[in-house]
This record gives C-alpha cells, structure tokens and sequence, in this order.
C-alpha cells in the first residue's frame, strides 16, 4: 500500500509522503543511536532497560509473523488443501518479520557487532538463548520455505525439486522452533515475578504466548489478504477467509478461557477492584479479545468482507495491546519507574513497519504469491463473486 | 570457602570511603558531585543512601543462585566458587536481560556509550581471589561494611542480633531472599524503611525460567513424533482418495 503502483492518485501521494517521512525519521534516528548510543537515542534507563524496540520490534513482531508456522502446519501438515492460496503469503509475511526483527534487534542490542555470539557462546540456563537459536534456525527454515516463489519465478524447476525432497522434515522442524520460541517470548518474563503486575505474570506465561500466536497468525492472514486483494485488485478469497474466521473465533476462545481460569485460579480478579493504570489497560486488552471473537461466532459477519477485516485488525490490536503490556507498562510499577518511549524509538518502529509493508508489496507485485498453486487449482477461491466491492482494489 | 560481605547499617557513619574506595579499584572518578547522587550507575557501583537517620549502601548482592547469570544469552556472568558473581565484558552483546531479571535492580549500563558494558560490584572478585579484603571493606572505619567467609558472616550477624536485641530489626536481609545472597544487612529499623526490597521471593529465580526450559527435549521428541504422525495419517487419507477417486 506504501509504496503504491505508478497511478496518479492523491491519496496514493499521501501514503507515499507519509512514508517517506516516517523513513525520513528514521534515518535521523539510526544516526542518532549509531553516534549517541542507546542513550542519545532512547528513553531506556537502569531502571528501565526493555522498551518499544523488545516490546513492540520483537515481541509483537514474532508474533505477527506466527502466520507463516500456523498455515504451513494447516495445509502441509494436517493437509488441509483449501487454505493454499494463503499459504504463500503468510510465509512471505513471516520471513520478512523475522528479519525485520532480526534489524530491529541491531537497533537494540548494545553491541549489533557481537550478535552471533549466542551461536558459538552457550548458556543452555538462558532463555535468550533458545529464543536466539530458535530464531535463527527459523529464519532459515523460512528462508527455504520462500525460495520456491524466487525458484519459480525465474523458471528454476532443478532447486525447487531439490528443496521439495526435504520438504516435510523442514516444515515440521518450523513448527517446532516455532512452538518453542513463540512460548519462550512468554518465558523471558518468568524471571521478574516481583516485577510483572500480577494481571499479566502467571506461570502459564508460555502457553498464553503461544496460543495467542497461533490467533494472531491467523489474524494477520486475514488483514493482509484483505490489503493485498485492494493493493494488487484481486478478488477477496472470502469463503476461504470466513472460513479462517471461524478457525480464528475457536482459537481465541481457547485463549481467553486459559486467560479466564488462569487469573481465577490465581484469585486474581480482586485487582480489577483498583483503580489503577493497570486495570484499564487490562481492561481495553481482554476487550480487543473478546468483542471480535464474539462477533466472529456470527455466520453474517464472517461473510462481510469489512466486520471480518475489522475483527481481524481488532484481534491485531489486542495482541499488540497483551504484549506490550507484557513487556513494557506492566513493568513500570514494579520498575518503580515511568517509561514513555522517545521519538527515535517510535521513528524506528515505524520505519521497520514501513519497509515490511513497502517489500511485501514489491515482492507481491513481481513473484508468485498469490497465484494459486498450478499443480492444485483451490477449487474454494474460484467461487467467489466478481462483484464484491474489493476485488475493484 | 565462599566469601561475603555483611553490612551493618547501625555502624554505619555515611563517611562514603566505601564509595570513594570502590571508584579507585574500578578507575572511575569520584568528587563531590558524584558523591552527592546516591544511586548506583555505571559510573558509581556502591553508594551510601541516607533514609532520615539511617544510612544503608546499594551495592550487587552477588545471589547464591544468580538470575543475572542464569539469563545471560551468552555466559557473560558466572557465579565463581569463592562467591563473587563475575562480568566478562567481551563476551557481552548487550542484551540488558540481566538488568530486567534482577531483582535488586543492581545491573546498570553505559547508556551513552557507543561500546557500552554492563557494569556492576563483583565483590572484588580479582582482589578477594588474591587473598584481600574487598576495597569497601578495607577502608571502612567503623567497620559497617565487613568481608569475610559467609558462614563465619552469619554467625557473627546472629551473634549481633542476640546481644543487642533493642538495637536491632531482629532479621539478617539476604540469608532467604531469592534463595540467599552473599550481601548481608542488619538494620535498627524494619528493612523496607531502608530502601530493601521485602517482595523478592524466596526461592532462587532461575528455578522459575529452568521448569519450563528443562521441558524442551520433551516437547521436541514428542512433537516430531505428533506431528510427523500426523502427516503420514493425513496424506495416507490423500493419497487413498486419490487412488479411489476414478472407481467411485
């Protein structure tokens, strides 16, 4: 959508000034932390030393790429064919939000020059640890995983056969280091116990992370169908995406009621008496869950291309809400201090935002993403009406 | 034997040579003004802290069962057997997971730095290694901050504690908190009075993170086998269909 295609459009100018000038800023900011350090170019302090590049860079963007594991599982290894034409574009969308994380992470890492030292320097107590092996070795497996749509696109039939034959162990390797280092994001913050506001710290961390993934991965499928089928004019794939709709409603009912016996067991509800910053941005997080996935049980609004758009972008929004939660303002009472990030911070985040949606175009634009399979033509895509309002992009 | 330190708050002047003495063994500059923050900071690794009448001193606790060290991405932290928890800069990549996960908020960072390091008390690990006291210790002159062998430590703290029972808060900070420290604290006063932190808890925290970690083999091998199993069940279904597909 940013970058838009050659059309002299005004609102296309608009979006095209407001990316310039989001990369304007956030040039000036990488300036900023590469001469004047972390303190020149973040709010970030010792009382305070996690904010919006872990909180926001790492911990949502982990998680909004969970897509790419949730559909490969779906279609290669439950074998359920009719989700295929989404398939491409989530692991599109993961791979290119494992290295944005990976660049968000040489923002705030102290030393960028020293980060291959988890690889060879080994504390095996480490949570950190795993998450860096993990996301390496994913990075990878992603790597391969998107290398048939450059394969095919230049007519290279020998590699893809090659990558075809390891194939299923690959697949289920990624599921696995996903698995892992989706709940492991949970797992950091088992460590601050007297730090994390009790609304949010529970041993059950890792499972919430992780299923909480696999809806926003689901969620993230659905919003970028819905953008790429205006940006590129293709026809929405709606019965297909009504049908993730559905998938998406169980997925989040499962975490919510996780979330709902977990905070009972742990008699946690007494603190939603306070009033307190905490409880009301609990209160807008819990609530960004369970409007849309109430709505979503609603046969009427799955088959609204703009309900389903909206509550897939509801459900985005509550997991942003959840980690950032997790990771930033539900420290700062037991931090004992007040974090707000600095404009660099902010300039940075959404540069790397930027640069995803710009490269997901482009490379919409010019590989084999959304073109069904030739081999399997999705018999569920070509129901759809030419005249949904959409498809006009 | 492993070493540590005790520190009596009721002894203490707030004359601040432990801060003065801690600057030197690090080579960091001290005067009046760094004296007058009374914050630690990856410019001042100890610090005197007035609380109304009472002093008490902010330095690492070096825990028996470090979460700094069980954090630690790459193994830059390491609890040594003589009791000092120990920073090895050059392995370092600047995670800063340490500082979240302590609980005392010890770890502190070089923030304008464009190398910057991790910096905290190591209990004078070089200097205890050789046989020394630690530098607050040395120079001390009532004899507030007091090195030695942890065991002899405690002995002497409850030894304190019984002979003057009206002078003192009758608890020892850090023979509990998250599962033990080697920092010691006696005070007149109840010990969140003097800026401690009570609502640490009482197990070590690595406990805390290693349950879940220590289930990675399991998940692993048993996820391989789930979902390899599935795969071979569903494409079997696939591929039966397929070959059924014509007769029907």
């Amino acid at each position: 959508m940013m970058a838009g295609v050659p059309k002299r459009l005004p609102r296309i100018t608009v979006w095209r000034a407001i990316f310039a000038a989001i990369l304007l800023s956030g040039a000036y900011a990488t300036y900023l932390r590469v001469v004047y350090g972390l303190g020149g170019s973040t709010n970030l302090s010792d009382k305070f030393p996690w904010g919006l590049w872990i909180g926001f860079d790492v911990m949502c963007g982990v998680g909004l790429a969970a897509g790419g594991f949730t559909l490969v599982a779906m279609v290669h290894i439950f074998n359920i064919k009719q989700y295929r034409p989404v398939l491409r574009p989530a692991i599109l969308t993961a791979f290119l939000g494992y290295l944005l994380v990976t660049l968000g992470l040489l923002y705030d890492v102290g030393r960028p020059d020293r980060m291959w030292h988890p690889l060879v320097m080994w504390n095996p107590h480490s949570v950190m640890f795993e998450v860096a092996w993990c996301v390496t070795l994913y990075s990878t497996v992603l790597f391969l995983e998107f290398l048939p749509i450059v394969f095919e696109r230049f007519g290279l039939h020998k590699p893809i056969e090659w990558i075809h034959r390891i194939s299923v162990p690959m697949m289920i390797l990624g599921v696995l280091l996903s698995t892992l280092h989706q709940s492991s994001l949970g797992t950091l913050f088992l460590i601050v116990p007297e730090k994390l506001y009790p609304l949010w710290y529970t041993p059950v961390l890792p499972l919430l992370f992780f299923v909480s993934a696999i809806a926003v991965g689901l969620a993230m499928t659905i919003f970028e169908s819905w953008h790429s089928a205006r940006a590129f004019g293709r026809a929405l794939e709606l019965p297909l995406l009504a049908s993730i709709g559905r998938v998406l409603a169980v997925a989040m009912s499962v975490y919510l009621w996780i979330r709902f016996l977990d905070l009972l067991h742990r008699d946690a509800f007494g603190l939603l008496l306070r009033n307190r910053t905490e409880t009301w941005l609990f209160l807008l997080e819990i609530a960004l869950g369970v409007v849309p996935t109430a709505l979503l049980y609603q046969a009427r609004i799955r088959r609204s291309p703009a309900a389903l758009y909206v509550c897939a972008v509801m459900v985005v929004f509550g997991f942003i809400a959840n980690r950032l939660n997790v990771g930033i303002t539900g420290l700062e009472a037991g931090s004992g201090t007040h974090y707000i990030p600095k404009w660099s911070e902010v300039a940075v985040t959404l540069s790397l935002v930027a640069i995803g949606f710009a490269i997901f175009r482009v490379i919409g634009q010019y590989f084999p993403v959304f073109e069904a399979h030739s081999t399997e033509p999705a018999p569920a895509t070509r129901e759809v009406k030419e005249a949904d309002p959409l498809s006009v992009g | 034997m492993p070493r540590a330190i005790l520190y009596d708050s009721t002894l203490c002047i707030g004359c601040r040579a432990c801060e003065g003495a801690c600057a030197k063994r690090w080579g960091l500059p001290y005067n009046d003004k760094v004296a007058a923050e009374e914050t630690i900071s990856a410019h001042k690794l100890t610090t005197i802290v007035t609380h109304g009448d009472h002093f008490c001193r902010r330095l690492c606790m070096n825990c028996l069962q470090p979460a700094c060290a069980s954090v630690c991405p790459v193994g830059a932290l390491q609890k040594t057997a003589l009791g000092p928890v120990t920073y090895d800069a050059a392995k370092c990549i600047g995670c800063r997971y340490c500082m979240q996960a302590c609980p005392f908020q010890v770890p502190t960072y070089e923030w304008s730095s464009r190398l910057p390091r991790m910096r905290k008390c190591d209990m004078c690990s070089a200097r205890q290694s050789g046989g020394k006291l630690t530098a607050c210790a040395e120079i001390c002159p009532t004899g507030a901050t007091f090195n030695g062998e942890r065991n002899a430590l405690i002995a002497e703290a409850r030894s304190r504690l019984a002979a003057k029972p009206d002078q003192y808060y009758q608890k020892i900070y850090g023979l509990s908190e998250v599962g033990g420290t080697s920092v010691f604290f006696l005070s007149a006063v109840p010990f969140e009075q003097i800026g401690l932190r009570t609502n640490v808890p009482r197990e070590p925290l690595p406990m805390l993170t290693w349950r879940v970690l220590e289930l990675l083999p399991d998940v692993v091998s048993t996820g391989s086998v789930l979902l390899g199993g599935i795969w071979w069940i569903t494409n079997r279904r696939a591929e039966v269909a397929r070959k059924e597909g014509p007769h029907k």
